[in-house]
């Protein structure tokens, strides 16, 4: 049985904050495509068009009948662990550092043998086991085996602590804690366990229904930002930014104009200041402290949260110019990914559907509840991956986009305009 | 000082002998000054931002200079004839072609800080104005009239703005003062301390925004977010308030100053009195 997580100690400040080290993360052009299945948090292999074998590790060919016609295709996660191993010696740094470390040899029940990284509530061999794609320090797939059944604890299995982003005992800063999302998403990251969370607030003047309430938590802290004003997010990195370990950019400018329905540009002006500059001049501040930290103990900065939209994938032509600064914000979290990776610390987008709020009001169902996304986000968090599609509607778009993403844009661009 | 003396070297004279003081009437530009708030489907006005282009680094090795952006309406301000749509079609109704002579003018200051003080929607009436009048004389045509609330020394922005569900709560003038002052009076403008010269509930006044569309609608100006208006006498300061020369403006940030003659003493009695005579005769000669 795992044991619980106990808060950290504080840091000892005589000693050098650890820099990050990361796992092996070079992989074929093949082999990315456990990394996309990893990315999404599901358990895809290659699956053989012609004979129908499933393989693992990823090949040009199937092993089988060397055609080349292979599908990354859901495949059942279930397997038996037929042999365990403790790691206790590594040229590698990362392993070096984390000794020891459990592998295991699981024989899925879809066909492959593969070596896992072994939860330690996993029985020994010969046992049950579910296995998992997960995203590891280094950005890229790797198979976790977890027990059949959930145990009690088990986020908190040091291995798996160390592929996932849980909140437990962490430092969370919510950029936009005014929104329905803003404060469903504190609620909910104190009760996903952090030890404190920063709730970011422009425009201290404006009182949202419920914000008050948000003061009131033990483990909040209200602060002020506004991501337009660069100075002030200047101020608060200087603050906070050392300590902040999950960072959830909540702050988003919605208004619902194509571009015919709104005279000039001040609207999509305004929405970029918030949902793509606001973007920049927080990665500019935060991200290089939380670069440092990769490694900073238990509860080392792990993670950034962007809430993009599923119109950033394809143009949702009522509010279209909002989507446009959903997709120029997805373009930089790309950015921002790639400089964080050295980090090890992971960016996840997550792209709703509309969410049930007073900029979607007339659109119809479904919408995502505002409680709905941020329990998602903390899920996301949990998880190994790394681009997030919360909701019906986001499931169903990008699956549309996806299959054909020029068929997309024709059905958006069909729907009655408002 | 010789009365023949040339007048601006009078001037010169009494700035340098400190009888005259410059007061400043500016809130600073600062990105944490709160910005007139509108219902969200609105277009808004922007507050005031700076970003960094260089400050003495690679970006620019030798100097420091930023770029800034704000409203026309942020900050201290002046409130131009064209801002409302009842000026909308008056001549010279914008900050390029407003007469420069319009920007040089006296004030009367109405001290309405105990009321307000008392009651954040306090409304400036016809018989507080008959009232200051009794004490300080008639206003004279062409001057501000600046409503002093002691709203400025609320240096916490909620407190300022002062908003809850029903709005904000600020003072303001109602419709029969503004009519007052614009029809028998003759006023340049009005001028306000809080962040807009009507009330913060003067959505509901008759009409909406009384001091907007009847001083706009005369040809008369706005002055807000103004400060240090306690540092000023009744009677006998002079405005200096000149708005950015821009194209068709609605109206611009400023630096707002006053000249204040210093308070009697033997040597700057009769600078002190100066300006009290001057400022009566002023508007007649300069304005007609």
């Amino acid at each position: 049985m795992t044991r619980p997580l106990v808060r950290p100690a504080r840091k000892n400040p005589i000693l050098r904050t650890r820099l990050p080290t990361l796992p092996p993360g070079l992989r074929s052009r093949v082999a990315l495509g456990l990394t996309a299945a990893a990315a999404r948090g599901r358990f895809e292999l290659q699956v053989c068009r012609d004979c129908a074998t499933v393989q693992y590790p990823p090949r040009e060919a199937c092993c089988a009948c060397l055609s080349r016609r292979l599908d990354w295709r859901i495949v059942d996660d279930g397997g038996e662990l037929v042999s365990e191993t403790t790691l206790r010696h590594s040229h590698e740094l990362f392993f070096r550092e984390r000794m020891p470390w459990r592998l295991g040899l699981v024989k899925l029940d879809c066909g492959p043998l593969a070596v896992a990284h072994l939860h330690g509530d996993c029985a020994p061999p010969p046992s049950r086991v579910r296995v998992r794609l997960h995203l590891d320090r280094a950005g890229q797939a790797a198979l976790v085996a977890l027990p059949d059944k959930d145990t009690l604890h088990m986020a908190d299995d040091r291995q798996l602590r160390e592929m996932t982003c849980d909140p437990k005992f962490r430092k969370v800063l919510v950029t936009d804690a005014k929104t329905p999302l803003g404060q469903a998403l504190v609620e909910a990251v104190v009760a996903a366990g952090a030890d404190l969370v920063w709730a970011g607030h422009a425009e201290p003047w404006k009182k949202p229904p419920g914000f008050e309430r948000l003061a009131s938590l033990a483990e909040v802290s209200l602060v002020p930002l506004d991501l337009t004003n660069s100075r002030a997010v200047t101020v608060l990195a200087g603050e906070i930014g050392g300590r902040v370990d999950i960072l959830i950019n909540t702050a988003d400018y919605h208004r619902n104009f194509g571009i015919a329905a709104r005279d000039g540009v001040e609207t999509a002006r305004a929405e970029m200041d918030i949902n793509y500059f606001g973007l920049l001049r927080l990665a500019q501040e935060f991200a290089p402290a939380m670069r440092a930290r990769g490694a900073d103990g238990q509860s080392s900065a792990v993670a950034w949260v962007n809430v993009l939209s599923i119109f950033a994938l394809s143009n949702f032509p009522p509010h279209g110019t909002y989507s446009a600064s959903k997709a120029a914000a997805l373009s930089l979290a790309q950015c921002l990914r790639a400089e964080l990776a050295p980090s090890g610390v992971r960016v996840i987008n997550v792209f709703p559907g509309p969410i049930d709020d007073d900029w979607n009001q007339t659109l119809p169902p479904p919408k995502i509840a505002p409680a709905r996304l941020a329990a998602d986000i903390i899920a996301a968090l949990r998880s190994g991956a790394e681009d997030v599609y919360p909701g019906d509607i986001a499931q169903d778009w990008l699956e549309r986009w996806r299959d054909n993403p020029k068929a997309l844009e024709r059905e958006l661009a069909a729907l009655p305009h408002q | 000082m010789a009365m023949n003396e040339p007048v601006l070297s009078r001037l010169v004279a009494g700035l340098a002998a400190g009888l005259i003081r410059i007061v400043d009437l500016t809130q600073t530009l600062s990105p944490d000054f709160p910005q007139i708030v509108l219902p969200p489907e609105m277009g808004q006005a922007w507050p005031f931002r700076i970003e960094e282009a260089s400050r003495y680094d690679a970006r620019g090795p030798g100097w420091y200079w930023n770029n800034f952006s704000c409203s026309e309406h942020t900050g201290t301000h002046f409130d131009a004839p064209i801002h409302w749509i009842s000026g909308r079609h008056l001549p010279d109704n914008s900050t390029d072609t407003i007469p420069v002579r319009k920007f040089v003018a006296p004030a009367c200051v109405i001290d309405c800080s105990r009321d307000a003080a008392a009651d954040a929607d306090f409304l400036l009436t016809v018989g507080h104005v008959k009232t200051w009048e009794r004490r300080h004389g008639r206003v004279p045509p062409g001057s501000w009239v600046l409503m002093r609330t002691d709203w400025s020394k609320r240096t916490d922005p909620v407190a300022y703005q002062n908003i809850d569900e029903t709005g904000q709560h600020t003072p303001g003038p109602d419709s029969e003062a503004v009519r007052f002052l614009v029809e028998e009076r003759q006023v340049l403008g009005f001028g306000s301390e809080a962040i807009g010269t009507d009330a913060g509930q003067g959505f509901h006044l008759k009409p909406p925004y009384p001091c907007h569309y009847y001083m706009h609608g005369s040809g008369r100006f706005g002055l807000q977010c103004l400060t240090n208006l306690d540092l000023l006498p009744p009677v006998g300061a002079i405005i200096i308030a000149a708005p950015l020369k821009i194209k068709e403006g609605s109206g611009s940030p400023l630096r707002v100053l006053a000249l204040v003659a210093e308070p009697a003493t033997k040597a700057g009695a009769r600078a002190a009195s100066k300006p009290k005579s001057r400022k009566r005769r002023a508007p007649r000669t300069k304005r007609r």
